[in-house]
């Protein structure tokens, strides 16, 4: 407590605030910039010196964009893969994990040491053995693809295994002496108690899916099927100068994730510390 | 008289003490069952999980041995593509950008990203919405985010050479649209967006460091540099390995942000390995040869990781 009321302490706190609220700012920039620019008008976006406030407000751009680019087509197509994924993913990872975590049998530690492996292969490494794969499938140019390519993932039994643990094993033994099978002690003990971690894996995932760009620039080739990723990067290309438009986009394609976000964001910070933890 | 069975297997020792069971048949029927219960959990995942990434692991090995073409017929060709790599000078130049890529990225993620979680660790005022900012790149999507960094780097308008314009004379850097500057430029957007999460990892690691060992150090006289060496770094351990594993690897995979920010230029600038593999196998079809380089990659990220883990086991023990 003494120490707190020193000047040199108390100049070391004002210059912890200074330090965060310069860094806060500077992160920030970019999102600003981007939203200012979306509304103005063209000419305005680079001017020198930067203008930060824009004059008129060109709100029409949000009116406009809906118009050149076929955003609802993009939302909609993201919303079906990302809803699809996450389901699946939420599903499958958190019934494994009981698996991992909860029973014990022959080779489950070796099975556990495959998925674990896998953090260390980069997917680009086997991005065209897969491709070659679903084709063969005629799965190319599907949003099947794209819901099979993300749907499995590790991330989601580490997770929920990781959770499951801090889970004390006294509740499921009580379980199964009162006579509950296996899969009834999943669904009626543990789901139940894993909530948050559920929520942390299904923000995580959703937002993984919206944000992916890679999987539907290689599946993805004719524009009905286009992501709003893809889509706003074809727009980018279409319309270079046209640059509020873009930030427009940019924007629109933020925000729901943006949102998302706000909303949990403890979900997010608990569900990616507790991967993070114990490794 | 049958009686009735209550319960499953588990519980039948204790309604029916006799006749005695025999022994060693239930134990082993009940392992096999218990085993069986135990795959059908992991199933649904574990299908998907080795359908979809296993098996394409395994068939890189084959395709990469192979002059596997658009019509997917394969002729097996030994060793050849690798052959091939030695004399390709734009693979090269992929393999040094990569490289030069995590060799900056790697250590200033780290700092940076250590930093912002010792500064939240401080208990200020705010640091919750702190915490909520720094993140918040790293959820954003990489298209949005490059074209905005694209506009920020321009160099005749864009805010930030009119911003170090005030500072420095004379030439400005060329950010993306310059061969030596491109890269750099590459590496602030990386950083810049990962490092929330890493933060939040270092943020859960600092919360295992325990108080008394802080006060401890403190009573003995230590500054605050010298605790954070002695005292936080040391408990920081586990929370370091795993960051620098996970910082490594996406550092050596990157590829989106290349690819939306300045397409591997200009010229051949920021080529980096992902996006070489990318452009033999889905622009020139060159499946067999993309598969050969993607070999690589996948054997620096695993020997990477695996040296990795060994020193931390070294310095564990």
């Amino acid at each position: 407590m003494t120490a707190r009321t020193s000047p040199f302490r108390r100049f070391g706190r004002v210059l912890l605030y200074v330090t965060m609220i310069v860094a806060a700012a500077g992160i920030m920039l970019p999102f600003a910039w981007m939203v200012i620019s979306s509304l103005k008008l063209n000419n305005q976006v680079f001017t020198a010196p930067v203008q930060w406030i824009p004059d008129p407000v060109q709100w029409r751009n949000y009116v406009d964009i809906w118009v050149k680019a076929d955003m609802v087509t993009w939302v909609r197509n993201t919303l079906v893969v990302s809803v699809a994924v996450t389901f699946l993913q939420v599903l499958t990872g958190s019934f494994a994990a009981y698996g991992f975590a909860k029973m014990r049998f022959p080779g489950r530690d070796v099975l556990f040491l495959l998925y674990i492996g896998t953090i260390a292969v980069p997917w680009q490494s086997y991005m065209i053995p897969q491709f070659q794969m679903l084709s063969s499938w005629g799965l190319n140019n599907t949003l099947w693809a794209i819901m099979l390519l993300q749907a499995f993932g590790a991330f989601g039994v580490f997770l929920m295994k990781q959770y499951y643990e801090s889970i004390p094993d006294s509740l499921s033994e009580a379980a199964r002496i009162d006579g509950l099978s296996e899969y009834g002690i999943w669904w009626r003990i543990i789901i139940p108690l894993s909530v948050p971690a559920l929520a942390s894996l299904t923000i995580i995932t959703f937002v993984q899916t919206w944000n992916d760009y890679l999987g539907p620039l290689i599946y993805l080739r004719e524009r009905p099927l286009w992501t709003i990723q893809l889509g706003l990067q074809s727009f980018i290309g279409e319309y270079n100068a046209e640059h509020a438009l873009i930030m427009t986009g940019s924007v629109l394609s933020v925000l729901p994730i943006a949102l998302i976000f706000l909303l949990g964001q403890r979900y997010f910070v608990q569900g990616i510390a507790t991967t993070g933890v114990k490794g | 008289m049958t009686t009735p069975v209550v319960g499953n297997q588990r519980t039948l020792g204790f309604s029916q003490p006799e006749p005695p069971p025999p022994l060693r048949k239930p134990r082993t029927s009940l392992k096999v069952r218990n085993a069986l219960i135990g795959w059908t959990f992991i199933l649904p995942n574990f299908l998907g999980f080795a359908v979809l990434t296993l098996t394409p692991v395994i068939t890189l090995f084959y395709m990469s041995l192979t002059d596997w073409n658009i019509f997917g017929t394969a002729d097996w060709v030994g060793l050849d593509n690798f052959a091939r790599l030695f004399g390709d000078k734009s693979f090269h130049i992929a393999l040094g950008n990569t490289l030069y890529y995590a060799a900056l990225h790697i250590p200033i993620t780290i700092i940076v990203s250590l930093a912002l979680a010792l500064l939240l660790n401080q208990k200020l005022r705010g640091a919750a919405f702190f915490r909520t900012v720094a993140f918040f790149p790293y959820i954003t999507s990489i298209v949005a985010v490059a074209v905005v960094w694209n506009m920020l780097f321009s160099p005749e308008f864009g805010p930030i050479n009119q911003f170090l314009g005030m500072f420095v004379g004379g030439d400005l850097p060329g950010w993306t649209v310059s061969k030596d500057w491109a890269m750099p430029a590459v590496i602030i957007v990386g950083t810049w967006k990962d490092m929330g999460y890493y933060m939040l990892l270092f943020l859960a690691g600092l919360q295992t460091v325990p108080t008394e060992l802080h006060e401890a150090a403190r009573i003995d006289g230590a500054g605050a540099w010298q605790r954070f060496w002695n005292v936080t770094l040391p408990c920081l351990r586990p929370t370091m390995f795993f960051v620098t594993v996970m910082v490594t690897i996406q550092s050596l995979k990157v590829f989106d942000l290349i690819l939306v920010m300045t397409d591997g230029g200009p010229g051949q600038a920021t080529l980096v390995l992902s996006q070489y593999i990318f452009q033999k196998g889905f622009e020139q079809f060159q499946f067999g040869y993309a598969s050969a380089v993607a070999v690589v990659l996948f054997l620096i990220c695993i020997l990477v990781t695996v040296v990795q883990f060994l020193y931390n086991k070294r310095r564990d023990a």
